[in-house]
């Protein structure tokens, strides 16, 4: 990784003395969930945004009601930045525990900022440039009051912009307009402690400050700043969705809370509902109402939606429902990231209910995907499972803005008047619902049941219409599928090893693929956005690869293979697919992935071929 | 939303009504409205509640379109397959919640939902709670037998003690649900009992619930003659049964009057649920509270009055633009 030490990225982009210029630098603030550093960190990504800059956050969140360790990690700098990184390149300690926690998460040369009223680093550790300030002595004196430390977390943003050259006038204006709508002295206070931070002479410290190497970036629209959720939220705004239902679980909430706030301003609603059934009820009742609907939720919710989902599927309705993923089963790990709910976003429920579930791949596919999933549950008339994950919720990304006046779909329901002839599920033809308030010229009004029923929609015990309804809920599945885009390749399109992901896997194995291709192995990767039904042309990638390592945060099972594996494996018995997977809760490191292709490359074919820096 | 003629009701105001003029169109009889043929058994409680609904749609006029019949699972939940209006059949329990999104989703449509004991006090208790509650624009009719009757025959919440089923062949030992103390507990905002036996008190029980402007309910005892004939023949006068109905209040100030019951008061509507069986039938209670139709629409209006007409267009732009 190229970090704040590395050598500059090309002769003579380096100033000699006291600045040095990077491509990028991972700073990782660590402290405690009430210091507010979630919220410096949110200032630090929306300035590269703002600065064309491309940048990526992670952070932890404790899963106690308040307080708590916590980290913010920002990558930012110039070129495309797939993960959050590996290791940091400057860590911010604002206690003891923060200094023991992360230590060892900051790379040796790095830079260690502690407050050193809090923290006492070892003396004997000379593995980084340590620089203790008293970060909340200098907030107090800075700020006045009464020895309260509040808004030291924006002391270590002026330090920052300080120490990284950042443009300090649109921090201010970031701070203004966060905290503005407070009061006065909430905006003086930030301000003045934003001024001694960036007062401080950090370079004299250090030996130098930096600069993120400038690279224009095409000109084009500019950049949003969010978070994955927030880019699901406004997806299915322009997806047309203007009803709602949802029940509050970590970490879907967020989306439920915002959807609250927008909905109304669009003439739409949506419902906080007693429990996880009664919000899929709500959602299914407005999409029979003739509305594009959401209902979303994580792991256990999901469960708790599966009878209602199933009548989804049997009364070929259309419908969004979003699942954040994170760490199970049942209660689990609430606030960390796990891929685990593919089987049952596929094959929950009961009997055969097949429905389509996508995966977004970063932050801005998270706005796309809505969109699509609003597509594909109008065209097929279908339920449409989106899986994004705890991670993809809460990291923040910079992405150019979307074309919105060319996205947005019309929400309206189709009322229109039905000819005589209207059928609610025609064996020979597409199922396409009419809503009440929508006349039938035949007088004839379709009823639509969870129960099997005739083109009319009325109840049949006949073998062969249950037969061949179950086919035409498959089929159109199936022709959903068939008109899919073939996986785009990055890397080598064919060789030695394939790594295929889905979901927030997509950067860290990304750049995995790309360093074994710099260690000389002809690697290649497929990030898999459409999940079920499967995109065509797989096999055919599948096969031009030696080793196919299926990338994804789920257990291996009892028969050694992910989730996503077992479903390749069983849909195209290449014996070639295997996985790596992992429980710990927390993104993959690309050196993580690295690793678990050594190990697979180790017993295989490829075994001289070195894997690892 | 119509602003056609309403028909004035004792304590609420109604809902809107059909929409004036459209003379072109056939009124809505039994004949228009009558679908499959009820897969009931013979002597099932639940043709007169099917009659009568037809009775109560002929009156009300209602455009065929806009006319919804959902419904759970159970016997009576075979319901909407019957009537001739848009509607289905959704999964146990939960027609309210499914039931209140149509209503929400569309404020010009009449919902109706239908369903039995089990799905209405058992599964779906915490659904009729919380759409009492929330006072969503509804109406649902409780076919209550006491009994599951689908399922061949096992005890229902409202089973009374000592009732044998295949799940007590000794006797039921649980303490069934008074269904008019839980829906006066809930909240709703129009509580009705009624007697499948009495077509004319369940048509009035009916348009009276579908005129009122928020969550009506009616129970109406249905007696299942497969698995517990005579249930409700305490209620039924060709069955040597008293049906003694509630007398509401007038306001005329005469004497009589002071003993007639006063439907908006909760106290007197909760010592009506707790008399001895069979009871007294009739309205136990009305008011007028806010529909959640209301406050949603309400909330909308006042948003949109702050982003001054502002399209979708408009208001997604502008989001965007924050977030640069």
């Amino acid at each position: 990784m190229v970090g704040l030490n590395s050598p500059p990225a090309g002769a003579g982009s380096s100033d000699a003395g006291s600045v040095k210029t990077v491509p990028d630098a991972v700073i990782r603030l660590a402290g405690n969930s009430q210091d507010g550093i979630q919220t410096i960190g949110g200032f630090l990504a929306r300035l590269a945004g703002r600065s064309d800059q491309d940048v990526m956050t992670y952070m932890t969140i404790p899963s106690t009601i308040s307080g708590g360790p916590s980290i913010f990690q920002v990558r930012m700098g110039t070129g495309e930045i797939l993960s959050a990184g590996d290791q940091a390149d400057f860590l911010v300690a604002f206690y003891q525990h923060s200094y023991e926690e992360h230590i060892n998460s900051l790379r040796a040369g790095g830079v260690l900022v502690y407050d050193s009223d809090h923290v006492k680093p070892n003396p004997d550790d000379r593995r980084f440039t340590a620089v203790g300030i008293p970060i909340t002595s200098r907030t107090v004196e800075a700020v006045g009051g009464a020895g309260k430390d509040k808004g030291k977390n924006i002391f270590v943003l002026g330090l920052i912009a300080r120490a990284f050259n950042l443009e300090s006038e649109k921090l201010r204006d970031l701070v203004t307009a966060r905290f503005g709508g407070r009061s006065e002295d909430i905006v003086r206070n930030a301000l003045l402690a934003f001024d001694a931070g960036y007062a401080l002479p950090v370079e004299n410290l250090l030996g130098h400050c930096y600069r993120f190497d400038r690279k224009p970036r095409p000109a084009g629209r500019p950049q949003v700043t969010m978070d994955g959720n927030t880019a699901l939220g406004y997806g299915l705004l322009a997806a047309g969705v203007r009803y709602g239902a949802g029940y509050p679980i970590t970490p879907w909430s967020s989306i439920m809370e915002m959807l609250r706030t927008e909905l109304p301003k669009y003439g739409g609603t949506f419902v906080q509902a007693e429990d996880e059934l009664s919000a899929v009820s709500h959602a299914l009742g407005f999409a029979y109402a003739g509305h594009l609907a959401v209902t979303g939720s994580s792991g256990p919710g999901l469960s708790l939606k599966m009878e209602a989902l199933g009548w989804g599927v049997m009364a070929e309705m259309p419908l969004i429902v979003i699942n954040i993923q994170r760490g199970g089963p049942s209660t689990g790990m609430p606030t960390n990231v796990e891929q685990s709910d593919l089987m049952q976003a596929i094959y929950g429920s009961h009997g055969d209910a097949p429905r389509v579930v996508l995966a977004p791949r970063d932050v801005e596919d998270c706005f796309y995907i809505a969109l699509e999933a609003g597509r594909i549950a109008r065209e097929y008339s279908t339920p449409v499972i989106i899986l994004s994950d705890q991670a993809l919720a809460t990291r923040i990304e910079a992405f150019e803005e979307p074309d919105l006046k060319k996205l947005l779909a019309d929400p309206k329901p189709d009322l229109a008047p039905r000819g005589a002839d209207y059928k609610p599920y025609p064996l020979g033809g597409a199922t396409r619902h009419a809503p009440p308030g929508a006349r039938i010229a035949s007088g004839v009004y379709p009823v639509v049941s969870g129960l099997e029923h005739d083109e009319m929609g009325h109840p049949t015990g006949s073998p062969v219409l249950h037969q061949k309804m179950t086919a035409k809920r498959r089929d159109k599945i199936k022709r959903l599928g068939a008109a899919l885009p073939v996986p785009e390749v990055y890397g080598d399109p064919e060789g030695d090893v394939l790594l295929v992901g889905w979901g927030s896997t997509f950067g860290p194995a990304r750049e995995a693929m790309a360093r074994l291709r710099s260690d000389g192995v002809k690697a290649g990767q497929i990030h898999l956005r459409h999940l079920h039904p499967l995109p065509p042309g797989l096999d055919e990638i599948l096969r031009r690869y030696r080793e196919v390592l299926v990338v994804e945060m789920n257990d291996e099972g009892l028969y050694g293979f992910g989730q996503l594996a077992t479903l390749l494996r069983a849909r195209y018995a290449n014996p070639a697919i295997r996985s790596i997977t992992k429980t710990d809760g927390l993104t993959f490191k690309v050196s993580e992935i690295v690793e678990g292709i050594g190990r697979h490359l180790a017993f295989g074919k490829l075994r001289d071929i070195p894997v690892q820096r | 939303m119509s602003t056609a003629a309403t028909v004035p009701n004792s304590a609420a105001p109604s809902r809107p009504g059909p929409p004036a003029g459209d003379s072109a169109r056939p009124p809505l009889t039994k004949k228009v409205l009558t679908a499959d043929h009820p897969t009931w058994c013979p002597g099932c409680g639940d043709f007169a509640v099917l009659a009568a609904f037809y009775r109560v749609l002929e009156k009300l006029q209602y455009p065929h379109e806009n006319i919804v019949t959902f419904a759970g699972i159970g016997c009576s939940s075979r319901f909407p397959y019957f009537v001739n209006t848009h509607g289905g059949h959704f999964i146990h329990g939960r027609s309210l919640p499914f039931a209140a999104g149509i209503s929400l989703g569309r404020d010009d449509l009449h919902v109706f939902a239908f369903g039995g004991d089990g799905d209405g006090f058992s599964i779906g208790g915490n659904h009729l709670v919380h759409t009492a509650r929330k006072n969503v624009r509804l109406t649902y009719v409780i076919m209550d037998n006491f009994v599951y009757g689908l399922t061949k025959k096992q005890t229902s919440p409202t089973s009374p003690v000592g009732f044998k089923s295949k799940t007590d062949p000794t006797g039921a030992i649980d303490q069934p649900i008074n269904p008019m103390r839980a829906l006066l507990n809930s909240g709703a905002s129009f509580i009705a009992r009624s007697h499948a036996t009495q077509v004319n008190h369940m048509i009035e029980m009916m348009e009276r619930a579908a005129r009122h402007d928020g969550f009506s309910v009616v129970e109406i005892l249905s007696e299942c003659v497969e698995f517990y004939a005579g249930a409700f023949d305490a209620g039924n006068p060709r069955k040597g049964g008293a049906f003694r109905t509630i007398e509401l209040k007038k306001n005329d100030g005469t004497p009589e009057d002071a003993a007639r019951h006063d439907p908006t008061d909760e106290v007197a509507a909760l010592r009506l649920a707790l008399e001895p069986w069979p009871g007294p039938f009739g309205v136990f209670y009305e008011i007028t509270r806010p529909t959640k139709n209301r406050l949603e629409a309400e909330l909308v209006a006042r948003t949109r009055e702050k982003t001054k007409g502002a399209t979708d267009l408009d208001l997604l732009q502008a989001s965007f633009a924050r977030l640069r």
